[in-house]
């Protein structure tokens, strides 16, 4: 098929998908915090809110576009298009399964393999750090040049560890595609222990899994780490000045950032889109199960409702998942879905973590961010990967 | 594909590195240099020099240039002024003298560089040549680069913090 017909089918493909992931990833968080917190969540638009991303968009869309009189005109409209230019542009190198077959067309399920791949995501998070540094400085305004110079120090110091956590498990995958990473890590231990990086020899790299994930909260300015927009000192930091889609071009930069680093923690650590025990085991059928168990509890409380109205949306959503599971079970969906199924859910319990830990940590105080970046993470994670070079060394001998 | 590529970058290149010296205002020189950086990068990157693409990309315009741009951000440097007179000196001999400039550097590129020319994409240099080159032939500078980073790290410190 022509190259560049395939190439837009699979843009416009990813594209959509990580747009409704986007919208409906805040519908997850309001309702995860909402649920940690003994609160129902957004509730009315909808069954269980489900329609609330579309409710917010159009708001977002219609509200007022307001440039203040005090601005600097073309920063200040620059930064909001650069931060989410920059987020989207990085999705564009993540693979999410293998070679697939459509129709007889050969594909692989990614937009474009580089060489180098993962450098390429570190670059654009590097420069993303401009979109919200040039947002803090434009808006001529003290409270969001404080975010914005607070944004500026973290993401440099962060991107530190974080990249040295990152060059650990290269050392064991000796490469630095993506998709060769993630081939690196095919395979079982004994039969059952799946090879991710996580649990590779010579030296797994859990410690430098626990590191990056320290130095990804902080690269996408979440709780605990979110002082550029501490809004009991700030107003809300960088973005005080913006209303409008360009308020909403921050919300979507920092929730793509948060895709795509999550997506990276599952490539690099822990497999990618290999599933965690194999075939032989019957890994192929756990999301038949889920999603069978799943409508099976959806169907017994829309029999027995809590509430009226659980009659008819718990059964809709039972058909739903009961369709799912089917569709897993077909052998031709099959090499495409569970590919795509081990990595969503690998993503999705990581950014999970990520609203988790935003319902139960505080926020840290400035000087301890920095101390915890200088003087803990970035030793720590120096000596894990001279020792893992080490191993690595000893053992390919 | 690769000749339309590479002139408009290169353009780009020029015209960023023009604003960066007329710009009056430190963050807009600031950004303009970014510029400089983000099309010298895609140049490498048609010669075929990924590495080097991603590591200008990392190092220049990831990190050192968000340094500058924060510094300038939090001494919240304002316009520069220009002087009110400017010396008919420089004037007279500012302009015969950056010719000069660019005639010997047009032949002292012309004469240092190689037989034969290079074509888009033809030079491998991948992180694995590169380490390689780094590690075996440029060992030495290397090593002495990375003391004398070090150096200017310690002197840093020294200069910034009056008491240890």
């Amino acid at each position: 098929m022509n190259f560049f017909l395939l190439s837009l089918i699979k843009v416009g493909l990813v594209a959509a998908v990580l747009m409704t992931t986007l919208a409906y990833l805040q519908w997850v968080e309001r309702k995860v915090i909402a649920h940690i917190q003994l609160r129902v969540g957004p509730s009315r638009v909808g069954p269980h809110g489900l329609l609330q991303p579309l409710a917010d968009v159009i708001k977002l869309i219609t509200k007022e576009d307001l440039i203040p009189a005090h601005v600097n005109k073309f920063f200040y409209l620059m930064a909001p298009i650069l931060a989410v230019a920059l987020a989207l542009t990085s999705i564009s190198v993540i693979p999410f399964g293998p070679q697939i077959n459509v129709f007889g067309v050969e594909t692989y399920m990614q937009l474009t393999d580089l060489n180098i791949g993962v450098l390429v995501l570190l670059a654009i998070s590097g420069l993303s750090v401009y979109g919200i540094a040039l947002a803090g400085w434009a808006s001529n305004n003290k409270y969001a040049l404080l975010g914005g110079l607070r944004a500026s120090a973290q993401m440099i110091s962060y991107e530190l560890p974080l990249a040295l956590a990152i060059a650990s498990p290269l050392l064991l995958h000796n490469s630095l595609s993506l998709r060769e990473i993630v081939n690196a890590q095919d395979g079982y231990y004994f039969g059952f222990l799946a090879r991710w990086a996580i649990f590779q020899m010579p030296m797994p790299q859990i410690f430098a899994f626990i590191l990056f994930m320290i130095g990804a909260f902080a690269e996408t300015n979440r709780i605990p780490f979110d002082l550029p927009e501490a809004e009991n000192e700030l107003v809300a930091g960088f973005h005080t000045e913006y209303s409008s889609m360009k308020f909403a071009a921050f919300f979507m930069a920092e929730y793509a950032n948060m895709i795509t680093i999550c997506a990276l923690a599952t490539i690099l650590f822990l497999g990618g889109w290999h599933p965690p025990f194999p075939v032989e085991l019957g890994s192929g059928y756990v999301p038949s199960a889920i999603f069978g168990m799943a409508a099976a509890i959806a169907l017994f409380h829309g029999l027995n409702p809590a509430r009226p109205k659980d009659r008819f949306t718990l059964p809709v959503f039972a058909i739903a998942f009961f369709g799912l599971a089917i569709a897993f079970a077909i052998p031709v969906l099959n090499s495409i879905l569970l590919p795509l199924f081990w990595f969503a859910s690998k993503t999705g319990f990581l950014l999970f973590l990520f609203i988790w830990v935003r319902g139960t940590l505080p926020r840290f105080r400035y000087d301890q961010l920095m101390r915890f970046a200088w003087a803990w993470l970035f030793p720590v994670s120096v000596v894990h990967l001279f020792a893992t070079g080490l191993l690595v060394a000893l053992y390919s001998n | 594909m690769d000749p339309i590529l590479f002139f408009i970058f290169a353009a780009v290149a020029v015209i960023c590195a023009i604003s960066l010296i007329v710009q009056k205002h430190p963050i807009k020189s600031a950004l303009s240099l970014i510029g400089v950086m983000g099309s010298l990068a895609i140049l490498y990157l048609l010669l075929g020099a990924e590495f080097i693409a991603a590591a200008q990309l990392i190092v220049y315009a990831g990190a050192i240039m968000v340094l500058f741009v924060f510094v300038i951000m939090l001494l919240n440097a304002g316009e520069e002024k220009s002087p009110a007179r400017p010396s008919w000196f420089a004037k007279l001999l500012g302009i015969p003298l950056m010719i000069a400039l660019l005639g010997i550097l047009s032949y002292v590129i012309q004469r240092a560089a190689p037989e034969g020319s290079l074509a888009f994409g033809e030079y491998t240099g991948g992180a694995r040549e590169v380490g390689r080159a780094l590690f075996t032939t440029y060992l030495l500078p290397f090593e002495i680069t990375s003391v004398l980073i070090l150096i200017a790290i310690l002197g840093a410190v020294v200069l910034a913090k009056k008491e240890l």
